[in-house]
């Protein structure tokens, strides 16, 4: 099923989604990987505040290449996501209700994402370019230092992905694969 | 004594990184292309699809393919008849990384110490393999590699015992303990024997060569064949969503070894496996 959805994702919204749901999504999103959710966990730890609105966001894990002049940004597509698996049950715990990467998830992860009513959806592993032509603006919000794995916060329209764990722990990964697997030798 | 400038090493080094990095090699394009006549997952057709597009849209607007444009792999062949003039040989291609990955827009992803964590600002430096044959000739092949196929990659130390049997496991076991981590389609590169470090620099020289060439020995070419069918019976398909594309190739490379050891190396790399090259 193919679902339009705008950010902020409550989880009102985030608890209708079941896992192999298409999506269409627009509105903000922000750009986290390994080095930025690492200064997160530790800016909140020291003020109690993130360097955005946690509640309600949706994070992709993505660091982009530069933008050629006159572009928005560069090719930004998803990153693996495990290496975020040490932060995101706290973030999740935070108000997170969103993670959009590639690859598979800890049991930790899943059980935060059940207890928060939060999704996973992947986007095109290496589709850096043709995903990026859904974002429509980007600018640097914090950690300006780490380059590329600073935290963009960006404006997507119709930005393409999927749910592959849902809310309610149902994983695409798991299903597809004993779907397609042949018995050999 | 043939002589080559390191500038002219430097101006070639830049242009690879770039062409590696905006062009998808004909040979992974022709293996997705034909992946989607037989794949049968309509999500999995829908990823090959998606991933094709984008191949082209990258090539179009020379831009990187994906945004993980690697840490860069240079192998040097170096004839022992060439005399490299103008500075050093090693700051040369450095110097081309840094030109290539500045001026290309291309992502820099390296940082300085694995515990400091200070990203260079130029993707320097790059990972070279120094080969050197006989007579005059100078070549250079550039395979910068993501991090998320990378990060799959195992070495196995087997015993002589394990055999083939053992490292067709050694390989299958790696392919589906990486699942939808490394952006598959992937291609798989083996190298047994050597030791660890030959065996690990066998699998990584092995995803150079071109999808469909198989390795001249009958039974490594069968060996090829048949991890190939039993990758891709493993239902991971395109990006881990199911499906019967899991990999494009499995390109093994083997060495002689000690009579106590069996190495096997695994380098997985992902549906943008890059490698252009050049003869100067």
């Amino acid at each position: 099923m193919t679902h339009e959805i705008t950010t902020p994702l409550t989880k009102e919204t985030a608890a209708t989604l079941r896992a192999g749901d298409i999506i269409r999504l627009s509105g903000v999103i922000y750009t986290a990987r390994d080095a930025a959710h690492k200064r997160m966990l530790e800016e909140y730890k020291t003020t109690g505040t993130f360097p955005f609105e946690m509640e309600n966001a949706v994070i992709y894990y993505a660091g982009p290449a530069p933008a050629k002049p006159g572009a928005v940004i560069g090719p930004a597509g998803p990153t693996t996501s495990y290496r975020m698996d040490a932060y995101a049950p706290f973030l999740l715990d935070h108000g997170q209700t969103g993670m959009i990467g590639k690859g598979k998830r800890s049991d930790e992860v899943v059980e935060a994402m059940k207890r928060n009513k939060a999704v996973y959806f992947a986007a095109t592993g290496g589709a850096a370019a043709l995903i990026s032509s859904h974002i429509k603006k980007a600018c640097i919000i914090a950690y300006d230092d780490l380059g590329a794995e600073a935290i963009h916060r960006l404006e997507v329209e119709d930005f393409p992905c999927i749910v592959v764990i849902d809310s309610e722990g149902n994983n695409l990964y798991e299903t597809e694969k004993a779907k397609y697997r042949l018995e050999t030798k | 004594m043939r002589e080559i400038t390191t500038n002219t090493i430097t101006q070639a080094v830049k242009k690879l990184c770039m062409d590696a990095n905006y062009f998808l090699n004909a040979d992974v394009y022709d293996a997705l292309e034909k992946a989607k006549e037989t794949e049968v997952s309509p999500v999995g057709q829908e990823m090959l699809c998606q991933i094709t597009k984008n191949a082209d849209i990258a090539a179009q607007n020379q831009v990187p393919i994906c945004q993980d444009t690697g840490l860069t792999v240079v192998f040097v062949t170096i004839g022992q008849e060439v005399h490299i003039t103008g500075g050093s040989l090693e700051e040369a291609i450095q110097e081309g990384v840094r030109q290539g990955y500045v001026e290309g827009y291309l992502r820099k992803s390296v940082v300085s110490d694995p515990f400091l964590r200070v990203n260079t600002k130029d993707n320097t430096p790059a990972v070279i393999h120094y080969r050197l044959v006989p007579g005059d000739t100078f070549q250079l092949d550039v395979a910068p590699k993501g991090a998320g196929s990378e990060n799959m990659s195992k070495v196995f130390l087997l015993k002589p015992s394990d055999g083939i049997e053992g490292a067709k496991q050694a390989v299958l076991d790696t392919v589906e303990a990486a699942g939808p981590n490394p952006c598959p389609p992937i291609i798989v590169g083996v190298g047994c024997g050597g030791n660890m470090e030959k065996a690990a620099l066998l699998a990584k020289e092995a995803l150079l060569r071109p999808v469909g060439k198989h390795n001249p020995l009958p039974h490594i070419c069968q060996m090829e064949e048949e991890l190939l069918s039993r990758i891709n019976a493993t239902g991971i398909g395109p990006q881990g969503l199911g499906g019967r594309t899991t990999a494009l190739a499995v390109n093994v490379e083997v060495y002689p070894t000690h009579i106590a050891c069996l190495p096997v190396a695994v380098s997985i790399s992902c549906h943008v496996t890059r490698h252009t090259h050049c003869t100067l």
